[in-house]
């Protein structure tokens, strides 16, 4: 590079932007991802949680940041380490009450950001790779809030690790090594503390923002779906803009931040009224420490796993020489990838669920309604009546994926209006 | 309306939560922070009454003294009975081990106990001790059955004892002029006390409600602005 090609010709804040662009695509990087990024205009409510779940990351970090300052990770200290930063560190409690209604909220707007795909068929072509991204994404979420969740050292942490891990105990032949090799330990103890707490500050935060930025720059690339499930890319005016589109920001920056103001009400009411959510947020026996001698009266996960806790425990019954236990295991995690499929068992001609037939519409709210009532089953202790809702909800919540390449074809759609609706 | 179904979202589980499991039948407790004499009292009660065997162990003598509107010296005069210091923890001076022995299992430390339980299930406890002679110590209580503390404060209460009529026992009564209170004085004792035990489970508390209603009041400033900028920037498309 010659002399001449680095040297501004502007002066002033102009100039320093050149001399910078000359280095690094600043200029560029932001026209692409934001004032020149084509959305479309017909956005709505579901369009909000993509955005909020990256603002709820971001506020998991900074307190995550600060917790760590005074958290100790250590069998004798954990516990007393979240009463000091609660009692002696200066807004302690503030940062430890943003992180764990944090964690909450991070899956209430991941639940409702899922929901929004399913809705108006963001997974479809050419969108699969995008929805693959967020499935990875979702599996990481999963394992950093349970390595999170113990490292307060309550007594519901350690029953309720001891409970998921147990799991892997279930898998023929090498299940009870697999447990110990994850545990570090022949019992859940400091040694499995440690490393939970390695994988939750260092790798997992990692993974999740690495994850994150390819879910961001793979969606920048195929542009955005709406809720009419049309490509805004098909109709472009003389300069290659979309005719329904419309630049993200200032647009969308505008309208994103008023639904953070929003969302940090709800979020801060919580916070500041109701931290522990009736036992949903903060469960109490987790106010006692550890005990490996004391198990809590009824084990639970907290409640973003419960949908998920209740399908394992609708597998009731032994098959091909397995253990009941081994079969639970299979039916959580198959629900749990499962939505992985979706852009392959869609055979809908149509995306959006205002344009598809009646049966997508009834799979898709039983299918709701099923994941509130398996997630309700899943706070409660077992019961007879209990085992055989979620068993049909469990059957319901499979139905909705493996039916969908049948339902999808049969069932009669309407036309795709050429434009967005507005 | 995004409000409300957030709301309903966030609060749907709720709805399914129940209360204690005891089926003797609870009198409500409801604390109040802003009431420092009862505050006091209920920390005078738990160093005399509590503290040789329960700990409050992540809980400091100065930030209670400051919190409660305790001069430091007075406090240490007739609040701190040991040789600690004042922003020592309230530990205490019970060895564990030994304390194993004496009651089969060593007191638990409250510092959290109206955060694991309920303050109504602390404040009723604390009121439903009675005679037992079929228990080691000679009482028993009607919301933790069978438990292995002695009537601590018998000498203030006085003798109680279970009355039944047809095999069932929910009725307790005093024997009149065994207890150096009467019942309304004990009653307001337990208050100041569980009350206390209220305080020290969460310190935090009145700070953290005060601060989240500035909080809530800039965020409906703040809202009011960003509904205006979202509203000037969209005025002109057509959506």
């Amino acid at each position: 590079m010659d002399k001449s090609e680095t040297q501004s010709t502007n002066s002033g804040l102009a100039g320093a932007m050149e001399w910078i662009d000359k280095r690094f695509p600043a200029t560029e990087t932001f026209e692409y991802h934001m004032s020149r990024y084509y959305a479309p205009k017909n956005f709505n409510f579901w369009y909000y949680f993509g955005f909020l779940a990256m603002f709820v990351l971001v506020n998991q970090l900074v307190t995550g940041v600060w917790l760590t300052m005074n958290y100790v990770p250590s069998g004798d200290g954990a516990f007393a380490s979240v009463e000091y930063i609660m009692r002696d560190v200066e807004y302690g409690w503030l940062m430890r009450y943003l992180h764990s209604t944090g964690a909450s909220f991070f899956f209430v707007v991941v639940y409702l950001h899922m929901y929004r795909a399913l809705r108006y068929g963001s997974y479809r072509g050419p969108r699969e790779l995008l929805w693959l991204i967020g499935m990875a994404i979702f599996i990481a979420l999963m394992a950093e809030g349970f390595f999170g969740y113990l490292l307060p050292w309550g007594n519901m942490s350690y029953w309720g690790a001891q409970v998921i891990v147990s799991l892997f105990g279930a898998i023929p032949y090498i299940g009870p090594d697999l447990m110990e090799w994850i545990r570090g330990d022949f019992l859940m103890s400091e040694t499995t503390l440690n490393r939970f707490f390695a994988l939750h500050v260092v790798a997992l935060p990692l993974v999740l923002c690495i994850l994150i930025f390819v879910h961001i720059v793979a969606l920048h690339h195929v542009g955005s779906n709406n809720p009419d499930g049309i490509e805004i890319k098909k109709d472009k005016d003389e300069n290659g803009v979309p005719r329904d589109g419309i630049p993200f920001h200032p647009y969308y920056t505008v309208h994103d931040i008023h639904a953070m103001v929003v969302f940090l009400f709800i979020f801060c009411a919580v916070v500041f009224f109701a931290p522990e959510m009736g036992g949903y947020f903060l469960e109490k026996p987790n106010f006692e420490m550890a005990d490996p001698l004391k198990t809590p009266d009824h084990i639970a996960p907290v409640w973003y796993y419960t949908p998920f806790y209740a399908m394992l425990r609708a597998a009731t019954f032994p098959l091909f020489g397995l253990s009941a236990k081994f079969w639970g295991f299979v039916v959580m995690i198959g629900a749990i990838v499962i939505p992985a499929a979706l852009p392959w068992l869609d055979r809908s001609p149509v995306k959006s669920m205002r344009y598809k037939g009646s049966i997508s519409r009834m799979m898709l709210t039983l299918f709701v309604i099923s994941f509130f009532i398996l997630g309700y089953l899943g706070t409660q202790a077992p019961s007879k009546a209990g085992t055989i809702a979620a068993q049909v909800c469990t059957a319901i919540y499979f139905a909705y994926f493996i039916l969908m390449p049948w339902y999808t074809r049969v069932e009669k759609t309407q036309p795709e209006p050429e434009r967005v609706t507005v | 309306m995004k409000k409300t179904l957030l709301t309903l979202l966030v609060t749907l589980p709720v709805a399914a939560w129940s209360a204690s499991a005891s089926n003797w039948p609870m009198e409500e407790f409801e604390g109040d922070l802003q009431n420092l004499p009862s505050l006091q009292n209920g920390f005078k009660l738990y160093a005399n009454y509590c503290l040789g065997c329960h700990g409050l162990q992540f809980q400091r003598y100065e930030r209670t003294a400051d919190d409660l509107g305790i001069p430091h010296d007075l406090a240490m005069k007739n609040l701190v009975f040991t040789d600690q210091k004042i922003g020592d923890l309230m530990t205490t001076s019970m060895p564990k081990e030994a304390s194993k022995a004496w009651f089969g299992a060593a007191p638990p430390d409250l510092t959290m106990v109206t955060r694991v339980r309920e303050p109504d299930w602390v404040y009723n406890y604390l009121k439903t001790f009675y005679v037992d002679e079929n228990r080691p110590l000679g009482v028993n209580n009607k919301v933790f059955a069978n438990v292995g503390m002695p009537n601590v404060l018998l000498d203030l209460q006085g003798v109680q004892r279970e009355v039944c009529t047809d095999g069932v026992c929910d009725q307790l009564v005093l024997e009149a002029g065994t207890g150096a209170m009467t019942a309304a004085e004990f009653d307001s004792a337990i208050y100041d006390l569980t009350n206390f035990l209220y305080y020290v489970s969460e310190p935090a508390r009145l700070e953290r409600q005060r601060t989240g209603v500035f909080v809530l009041l800039f965020l409906i400033i703040l809202g009011s602005f960003t509904y205006l900028l979202n509203r000037e920037y969209w005025k002109d498309i057509e959506h």
